[in-house]
C-alpha cells in the first residue's frame, strides 16, 4: 500500500484509501488489528455470539428507525399506526416482523453469550469491566423488550404491561413511586405509552450505545479470553487465527447466515410462532376483562412463573416481595462474580460453576413450567 | 351448692331460648313433614317461593298453626282448607291482587293476574262455563313448589314453559272436545325459536307466553299477528305494514306473518322462499298470468338476492384463504362485515315486497363483496410474492456466504503459506 495517493495509475479505491490513510493513519489501525489473534479451540464457536448480538442490535436500530417514520405514540394513535404499518405501508409488515424476530433472537444471543462467558470463566481478571458492561447491556436489552412490548397498544400488551409494572409496585417503600413513574400515573394509560416510547427510542438507545462502545473497546484492548486449560500449555501447542481478516470475515459470514435465518422467520412467520408471537390482535381496552391467559415475553417467563409459584407469605415477608428480593440478591451476585471468583481451580471455583448451572437450570425449568405445565 | 344452682339456671335459660322457636313453629308443617313422603306438599313447600319468603300454610289455607289437632284446626272460623279447581284463581288473588300486601314481598310483581286471567280463553271457560279442565293458576305454577319464573327449576321458566303448556296442549285425550290441535309443542321444538330456546338456551327466543300472553293467554288474531311478531321483528313488521300485501291480506283474512312463515313450526327462512319457482311461497298465490306485476317482482327480488349471495360466498372464500395464509386482513374482514350487513338488510327488505327496496341493498352489497374479493386476491398474490422474494433473497445470501467462505479459505491458505 503506497504512503500517499498521488500516483495517478492507482485505482479509485487505492487512491481513496491513500487519501484517508494520509489523514487518519489507517495503516496503523490495520496493523494493530492484524496483530490481534483469536484463540482457536473446541469452543471457539461461542466467540461468535457476541458478534451475533451486535449484528442483531444493528438490525434493531435500522428497523426501529424505519418503524419510527410511521409509528405514532398515544392511546388513540399507537394501535392504528401499527395497523397502518403492517397493512398499508410497503414492506411495513416485513420491517415490523424483522424488528420483532430480531429483538427475540438478540435476547437469545445475549443470554447464550453471557452463559458461555460465565462457564468459561472469561469474566475473570482482567475482564471484570467487560463483564459488568455486558450485564448492563443485558439489562438494557430486557428493558428494550419490556418497553417495546407495550408500544402497539393491543390487548395482550396492555394487560402484560399492567401485570409487569404491578410487580414493581411490590417493592417496599419505593415500589409505589416506581410504579407511578413507570406508568405515568396510577394506571396504564396513554401517558404510559409516551414514557415507554421515550425510553425505547431515546433513553435506552443512548445508554446502550455508550455501554456497547465501552464493551467493544474493552474487548478490542484485551482480546478474546483463552480457555483456562491453555494456561499450562506451551505456546507452540496453542492455535490462533488473526482477528483481521480471518475472524472478522468469519463473523461476517455468520452475520449473513443470521440475516438469512431472520428473513426466513420474518417472511414465514410475520406474527411469530408458538410462544414467541406478537399478533396485533385487538386494540387495548382498559375496561375490557383481561384475557384468560396473560403471559410475559418468553425471557421474563422464568421470573413471572417463579413469583407466581411462591406462597402468599414466606417467613414473615410477602411471597412476591420475597421473590423480588431473591432475584435482586441473585442478580447482584451474578453481576459481581468477577470480583468474588478470582482464583483458577479450587473448591470455590467449583461453587461458582455450580451456581451458574443452577441459575441456568432454574431459568429453563421455570420457563418450561410456565409454558407447559401451567 | 351455689354453682349447681347457677348451672341449672343457665341450663333452664338455654333450653328456654332453644325451645321458644319450637313452640312458635308451624304445627301444620311439622306434622305434615313427618307423615308425608318427599313428594308431599310440606316437603315441596321448602322449595316454594312462598315458603322461602317466610309464608306458612295458614297464609293460604287459614286455621291456627299452634293447634296440633287437625279437627280443631278445621273448626277454626278462618280455616279455608283446599280450594276446588274453580276456586283457585280467586284463592290466589286474595294476595296477588292486593297491591299493598304484595308490595311487602315483591313490589315489582304485577297484581293484575286475575283480571288478565279473566280475559284469557282459560279464564273465560273457567268462569263462564265452569270448565274445571282448563288451566288455572296451579296448572302452570304447580302447587307448593311454585318458583320465580326467572329460576331455572321453575315450571314457568322459559325453558320449562314449553313442557308446562304441553302438559295439556299435547295431550290429545285431554284436549278432545276443545277443537284445537295438539301438535303445537312438536312443531315448536323444531322451529327456529324452539331450537334457539331449548337447544341453545337462548332466553331471548320466544316461548309460548311471548306470543300468546301468559295470564291473559289467547291465540293472536289475524289482525294482531303482525303486532305479536313485530314485538321482536319490528323492522320486518314495519315494512310489511306499508307493503301492498298488508291490505290484500287483511281483505282476504290471511294471517300476516303466518301465511308465509307458518306459526308454531317457523323454520329458519332461506332465499328459496322468494321467487317464481314452484317451491317459493310467492308462487303459492302469484302466477305470471295473474294480471299483476307481483310475479315479476318476486323474480327480480329472488335474482338480486341470489347475485348478492353468490358475490358474498366468493368474497368469503377468497378472504378465508387470505386469512389462512396469515395475511393482514383486518380491513377486508371489516369490509366483509358490511357485505354481511347488506345481505341481512336485503333479506329484511324482502318484507317490503318492492324490488327497488331490495336492489338498494343488494347493489352496494355486491360492489363491496367484489371489492373484498379483489383485495383479498391481491393479498394472496402478495403472499406468493413474499415467498418468491424470500427465495431470491436466500439464493443471493447463499451465494454471498459461499463466496465469502471461498475467500476466507484462500486468505487462510495465503496466511499459512
Amino acid at each position: 500500500m503506497p504512503a500517499n495517493g498521488t500516483d495517478a495509475k492507482l485505482g479509485f479505491y487505492d487512491r481513496a484509501y491513500a487519501w484517508l490513510n494520509e489523514r487518519f493513519k489507517i495503516d496503523a489501525l490495520v496493523e494493530y488489528m492484524g496483530d490481534k489473534k483469536v484463540p482457536v479451540h473446541g469452543h471457539s464457536a461461542f466467540y461468535y455470539f457476541g458478534g451475533i448480538s451486535l449484528f442483531l442490535f444493528i438490525v434493531q436500530v435500522i428497523t426501529g428507525i424505519l418503524l419510527l417514520m410511521y409509528y405514532r405514540p398515544g392511546a388513540d394513535t399507537a394501535y392504528e399506526s401499527v395497523r397502518f404499518i403492517v397493512s398499508n405501508v410497503q414492506f411495513g409488515w416485513l420491517v415490523r416482523s424483522i424488528h420483532s424476530w430480531s429483538a427475540n433472537l438478540m435476547i437469545l444471543a445475549v443470554f447464550i453469550h453471557m452463559f458461555t462467558v460465565y462457564f468459561t470463566y472469561a469474566y475473570r481478571k482482567p475482564r471484570e469491566l467487560t463483564w459488568l458492561t455486558g450485564i448492563g447491556l443485558l439489562g438494557l436489552s430486557l428493558m428494550f423488550g419490556f418497553s417495546g412490548y407495550l408500544l402497539p397498544w393491543n390487548e395482550l400488551a396492555f394487560f402484560a404491561t399492567r401485570v409487569g409494572t404491578g410487580m414493581a409496585g411490590a417493592i417496599p417503600v419505593i415500589g409505589r413511586d416506581i410504579l407511578v413513574i413507570m406508568r405515568g400515573g396510577e394506571e396504564v394509560t396513554g401517558a404510559t405509552i409516551g414514557r415507554f416510547f421515550g425510553l425505547h427510542v431515546a433513553i435506552l438507545p443512548g445508554i446502550f450505545t455508550v455501554l456497547l462502545a465501552a464493551h467493544l473497546i474493552f474487548i478490542q484492548r484485551q482480546g478474546m479470553s483463552e480457555p483456562l486449560h491453555w494456561h499450562d500449555r506451551a505456546e507452540t501447542d496453542k492455535k490462533y487465527q488473526r482477528f483481521f481478516p480471518s475472524f472478522l470475515l468469519r463473523d461476517l459470514l455468520v452475520w449473513l447466515i443470521v440475516l438469512n435465518v431472520l428473513a426466513i422467520l420474518a417472511v414465514l412467520f410475520p406474527d411469530g410462532i408458538g410462544v414467541v408471537h406478537w399478533p396485533l390482535g385487538t386494540k387495548a381496552d382498559p375496561f375490557a376483562p383481561p384475557p384468560e391467559v396473560i403471559r410475559p415475553e418468553w425471557y421474563f417467563m422464568f421470573a413471572f412463573q417463579a413469583l407466581k409459584m411462591l406462597p402468599a407469605h414466606v417467613l414473615f415477608i410477602e411471597g412476591e416481595l420475597f421473590g423480588i428480593l431473591v432475584f435482586t440478591v441473585g442478580g447482584v451476585i451474578w453481576a459481581l462474580v468477577p470480583f468474588l471468583d478470582r482464583k483458577t481451580g479450587g473448591q470455590k471455583a467449583r461453587y461458582y460453576m455450580a451456581f451458574g448451572w443452577l441459575v441456568l437450570a432454574f431459568i429453563i425449568v421455570m420457563t418450561v413450567i410456565g409454558y407447559v405445565l401451567e | 351448692m351455689f354453682s349447681r344452682v347457677l348451672a341449672v339456671s343457665i341450663m333452664i335459660v338455654a333450653l328456654s331460648l332453644v325451645g321458644l322457636p319450637a313452640l312458635a313453629a308451624d304445627n301444620c308443617q311439622t306434622c305434615h313433614f313427618e307423615f308425608e313422603d318427599e313428594d308431599g306438599a310440606s316437603h315441596k313447600f321448602v322449595r316454594d317461593i312462598h315458603g322461602q319468603k317466610g309464608l306458612g300454610c295458614v297464609d293460604c289455607h287459614g286455621g291456627d298453626p299452634s293447634l296440633d289437632d287437625m279437627d280443631e284446626v278445621r273448626r277454626e272460623k278462618d280455616y279455608r282448607g283446599v280450594p276446588s279447581h274453580l276456586e283457585v284463581p280467586r284463592f290466589c288473588a286474595r294476595c296477588h291482587s292486593d297491591a299493598a300486601y304484595m308490595h311487602e314481598y315483591n313490589p315489582s310483581l304485577p297484581t293484575d293476574q286475575l283480571e288478565k286471567y279473566k280475559t284469557s280463553v282459560h279464564g273465560q271457560r273457567l268462569f263462564n262455563n265452569r270448565d274445571d279442565k282448563v288451566a288455572n293458576c296451579i296448572s302452570c305454577h304447580t302447587v307448593h313448589e311454585i318458583g320465580d319464573a326467572k329460576m331455572p327449576h321453575s315450571s314457568t321458566h322459559p325453558v320449562n314453559l314449553i313442557a308446562t303448556c304441553g302438559k295439556c296442549h299435547s295431550d290429545a285425550d285431554y284436549m278432545a272436545g276443545y277443537g284445537i290441535g295438539t301438535g303445537q309443542v312438536d312443531d315448536y321444538v323444531v322451529s327456529v325459536h324452539g331450537v334457539a330456546l331449548l337447544e341453545r338456551n337462548d332466553l331471548g327466543a320466544p316461548a309460548c307466553n311471548d306470543c300468546h300472553g301468559n295470564h291473559g293467554a289467547a291465540p293472536p288474531g289475524v289482525t294482531s299477528l303482525s303486532a305479536v311478531c313485530g314485538n321482536c321483528h319490528a323492522i320486518e313488521a314495519g315494512l310489511f305494514n306499508t307493503s301492498p300485501h298488508e291490505p290484500a291480506f287483511a281483505a282476504n283474512d290471511f294471517p300476516m306473518c303466518e301465511t308465509c312463515h307458518s306459526n308454531h313450526k317457523i323454520l329458519k327462512p332461506d332465499d328459496s322462499m322468494v321467487g317464481t319457482h314452484h317451491e317459493a311461497v310467492c308462487a303459492e298465490c302469484h302466477a305470471s298470468d295473474d294480471g299483476t306485476r307481483a310475479f315479476a317482482i318476486a323474480g327480480t327480488i329472488s335474482e338480486a338476492l341470489s347475485r348478492l349471495v353468490t358475490a358474498h360466498g366468493q368474497a368469503g372464500e377468497v378472504l378465508s384463504e387470505a386469512i389462512e395464509k396469515g395475511m393482514m386482513t383486518t380491513d377486508e374482514e371489516f369490509r366483509f362485515k358490511e357485505v354481511d350487513q347488506a345481505l341481512i338488510q336485503a333479506r329484511t327488505m324482502v318484507h317490503a315486497f318492492d324490488a327497488d327496496s331490495v336492489l338498494s341493498r343488494t347493489g352496494p352489497g355486491i360492489l363491496k363483496a367484489d371489492s373484498v374479493r379483489v383485495n383479498s386476491a391481491a393479498l394472496i398474490d402478495e403472499y406468493h410474492f413474499r415467498r418468491k422474494g424470500l427465495g431470491f433473497a436466500t439464493l443471493f445470501i447463499t451465494i454471498l456466504v459461499v463466496a465469502l467462505y471461498i475467500k476466507i479459505r484462500r486468505i487462510d491458505r495465503g496466511l499459512n503459506e
